[in-house]
């Protein structure tokens, strides 16, 4: 089962649910697709990490080949190519990687170098399995990395169940991360701005037909939510809920595992990934 | 001399648009001649690279200066490869920017931004 937990805006707990699920979840794989700042490590500090790097193919003129035809400045929508004074200019980092102008040359004066855009780290926290996506600074788009992270699921699908955590908001590289997850975790806050970002993915995983429900995060007893009245409002189904707890979230600030260092903890995300598996176990049913 | 200045509307009492890459249209103004003409800029709805595109298109038409409040880097990159001078504007009063330039009253636009790539069209 793959788990993707996602979230409309930055801070509402995406970290804090899908590393706790996956430390209770037994045998299980965590996996950071928030390429741009990846914090899951901090919390499950995971040992010996292998490191890979997350290349891209961006091209290379050989200038005593280039006709100046323009077939290549032409072709890219991207407008990484242009061509002044009989010479090719490449920008690298406007560059999506598609391979068309290479492929387009009539005089073959294009090739391809891998360009290092990031890494993945991989290790082991307890029994799970840690990958964390690293975009360098000042790259253009995480894509490429979380693309890289991707590719291990297959792999990761035999240790156990698979937690994604997301990118926050609900750009390209959160479509990326949800497009192989069985089933979507909304984390949302009880504020008004938080109901409204929970709405923008909500509409995203809806697009994408993906199976999902909301975990209502921060919750105080007995004020209002207006993420929880969105939820009723559009009939998604509530998760759970995860209080407004001052020692939680000192421990969570501390880079501590909640549900390793409580009881009341474990209990509580052990009760939410029961919440979760029922829901991907009916939604398997009803697909099939 | 031939400039370039990216404008907002196509007759000389329009303002200077604060975009080089995407403005709507570019004036090009021979000093010499006073001939005024105004090109449609089709970087305008550019996926990407908007700048690199309006540079090209200026550089093929064979402008030597150009006129621009800023300017992305990479935009700055051709029109510096394809030798067109960049002064930088004062205000957006049009008429004044090409009555200064003639003076010799511009400065050359020496800052360029690292662009707003990805914001709106990854």
């Amino acid at each position: 089962m793959r788990i993707a937990v996602l979230s409309g805006k930055g801070g509402t707990g995406k970290t804090l649910v899908s590393v706790n699920l996956a430390a209770v979840a037994g045998k299980a794989a965590y996996v950071d697709c928030d390429v741009e700042e990846p914090n899951g490590h901090l919390f499950l500090k995971p040992e010996q990490v292998e490191t890979r790097e997350v290349t891209v193919k961006i091209p290379v003129v050989e200038d005593s080949l280039c006709t100046a035809c323009r077939i290549c400045t032409e072709f890219c929508r991207f407008n990484a190519l242009a061509l002044v004074r009989e010479k090719l200019l490449i920008f690298e980092e406007i560059c999506h990687s598609c391979g068309g102008c290479t492929l387009l040359c009539p005089q073959k004066a294009l090739w391809e170098k891998d360009k290092v855009i990031g890494k993945v780290e991989a290790g082991s926290s307890g029994e799970v399995r840690v990958l964390s996506g690293i975009m360098n600074t000042g790259e253009e788009s995480g894509v490429p990395v979380i693309k890289a992270l991707l590719r291990a699921l297959p792999e990761l699908d035999r240790e156990g169940d698979v937690f994604i955590d997301c990118p926050p908001g609900s750009a390209c590289t959160v479509m990326e991360s949800i497009q192989d997850a069985d089933f979507c975790v909304l984390v949302a806050e009880p504020t008004r701005f938080g109901a409204q970002n929970l709405s923008m993915v909500h509409e995203l995983v809806e697009v994408f037909h993906k199976p999902h429900g909301v975990v209502l995060n921060k919750v105080l007893e007995g004020e209002e939510d207006p993420s929880e009245e969105y939820c009723k409002s559009k009939g998604v189904k509530i998760l759970g809920r995860i209080p407004f707890d001052r020692h939680l979230g000192n421990l969570n600030a501390g880079g501590r595992v909640v549900s390793r260092e409580e009881e009341a903890y474990r209990t509580l995300f052990e009760g939410l990934l029961q919440g979760i598996r029922k829901e991907v176990r009916h939604e398997a049913a009803a697909g099939a | 001399m031939r400039i370039a200045v990216p404008v907002n509307e196509k007759n000389m009492e329009t303002t200077v648009c604060p975009s080089f890459g995407r403005t709507p249209f570019f004036l090009v103004y021979d000093t010499q001649t006073q001939e005024a003409s105004y090109e449609d800029n089709s970087a305008a709805s550019s996926q990407g690279g908007a700048g690199i595109k309006a540079a090209q298109a200026l550089a093929d038409s064979k402008v030597e200066a150009v006129l621009a409040p800023r300017m992305g880097e990479n935009a700055s990159d051709v029109l510096v490869a394809a030798g067109i001078a960049v002064y930088k504007t004062q205000g957006d009063n049009l008429q004044e920017n090409l009555k200064a330039f003639e003076e010799g009253q511009l400065k050359a636009l020496e800052e360029t931004h690292s662009g707003f790539h990805g914001h709106g069209g990854q």
